[in-house]
This record gives C-alpha cells, structure tokens and sequence, in this order.
C-alpha cells in the first residue's frame, strides 16, 4: 500500500527537474526534452488521482495529454529544424534576434 | 514495507535517478537516453496504479515514438556537447537553490494536506475496453477535435520543415 502522497511527491519532484532542466539548459533539443519531463510528472499525478478517486476519465486525459505532446514535439522539432537551418547553432542564447 | 511499497520505490528511484541524469548530461543524446529510462519507470508505476492501457501507450507511445523522433533530429542536426554560457551559470547559482526551496516547500504541502490516505494495488482497472467506452461516448467530442489537432500538426510540421527553396519557386511561378 503506498500513500498518494508519495506518488503526488515524485510526480512534483519530476516536474520540478523539468522546470530545472528548461531554465538551467543552453541547448534547445534538451529544452524541449525538460518539457517533455513535466509532462510526464504531470501524467503520473492523473493516474495516481485516477486510482484514488475511482474516477477512469483520468487515466482518459492521460491519453489526451501524449497526443498533444506528440504533436507538440513533432511542430517542434520542425521548427528546431528550421531554426538550425537559418542560425547554424542549437544554442538558445545565440538565437537572440527575431531578424535573421 | 509491503511488496508494493518496494516496487514503488524502485522505478521511483529509476525515474529520479533519469531525471537528474537529463540535467546533469552536457551532451542531448545522454540526456534523450536518460529520458527514456525516466519514462519506462513511469510506465512500472502506471502498471502498478493498475492503469494498463497507459503504461502500454507510455512505452509505444512516448518511449517508442516520441523520443525515436528527438533521437532523429538530435542525429540530423549533429547536435555536440553544449557550452557553458555566463547566463547558463547564474542560473544554475539562483534556479537550483530556488527550485530546492519550492520543491521542499510543496513535499510539505502535499504530505501534510493528503493525511496519508493509500492507493491499493491495481484499485481501478484499466483495461482496453472500459477505456475506449469512455473514450467513444463521454469524450467522442475531444477525440475527434484531437483528430483535426493531429492533422494540424503534420502539415504544420512539414511546411516548416521543408527548405525554403521550395516556396520561393513556388511563388516565382
């Protein structure tokens, strides 16, 4: 039997490291991946409050959240192409003008 | 300490482990390989909240397809091992001890507000059809405005990607 709270504690613990992870990185793939991150700690609170309050439409969002991160990623990436493309450089403080 | 108890603590500790690896790594395919490891343990504590049908969509989906894309483009664009940058060091000296701090800050909040309540083993079953009954009749709606959302997004993802040359021809015609 493990309490909520102990799945409510990794799930922000997660999170946090992903927080931690889009402001502390300089390379724009790893950004991408810290956001990634927080939604899975985000993901895992739906299912632990799913199982609590016996409610299925969590696991349901769930299902909801990695679709729109699928097509999340896959707008992103494209535009990390494209950005590649014109700058030449993947690090996000060289990428400081809206100019090319 | 219950078997379940044990489980827990051990994917837990695998996804914490992954976590930390993704921000301690300078080079983006450790960090895309961490991340990985991070969601296969997910996919353990969502097998053992008793949700089957998103810790098989969490390992084909997010493990499988997601990170198969950023590993791609991570090749494609030869991505090296990033440089430290004086803004990459302040906040590393004011982000962690912040992030630190409000993450104490909510670990107190939760445990102290939820009074221990425990989640038994596999309490809601998740299987295939219970899920897609839910999904074909109560959320029809958002299912089908995540279709268009999808489309959206292929076509959004191919027109950016795609070199500028193209259009530029397009327009001279």
């Amino acid at each position: 039997m493990v309490p909520l709270s102990y799945y409510l504690l990794l799930s922000g613990i997660l999170f946090a490291c992903g927080v931690t992870g889009f402001l502390i990185k300089r390379n724009i793939i790893t950004i991408f991946m810290s956001i990634e991150l927080m939604l899975n700690g985000v993901n895992l609170s739906f299912v632990a409050f799913a199982a609590h309050w016996h409610q299925l439409a969590g696991q349901v969002f769930v299902f909801f959240v990695m679709v729109v991160a699928a097509a999340e990623s896959a707008v992103g990436l494209a535009i990390i192409i494209a950005v590649y493309r014109a700058r030449e450089t993947l690090n996000v403080d060289q990428v400081n003008l809206l100019k090319l | 300490m219950s078997v379940h108890l044990i489980l827990f603590l051990f994917f837990g500790a695998i996804a914490l482990a992954g976590a930390i690896n993704l921000l301690a790594q300078t080079h983006p395919i450790n960090s895309a390989l961490s991340l990985i490891a991070v969601m296969a343990a997910l996919a353990g504590e969502f097998l053992l909240l008793g949700a089957e049908f998103v810790a098989a969509i969490q390992v084909i989906v997010y493990a499988g397809a997601i990170m198969v894309l950023f590993v791609f483009v991570i090749m494609l664009l030869n991505a090296g091992v990033e440089e430290r940058t004086k803004g990459s060091r302040v906040a590393i000296m004011f982000g962690v001890p912040g992030m630190l701090l409000g993450s104490l800050l909510v670990a107190w909040a939760v445990v102290h507000s939820s009074g221990g309540e425990v989640v038994p083993v596999g309490a809601l079953p998740g299987p295939p059809s219970t899920i897609g009954e839910l999904l074909f009749h109560q959320f029809l709606l958002p299912f089908e405005v995540t279709s268009i959302l999808i489309l959206i997004a292929i076509l959004g993802a191919v027109v950016l990607a795609s070199k500028p040359q193209v259009v530029q021809k397009r327009k001279e015609h």
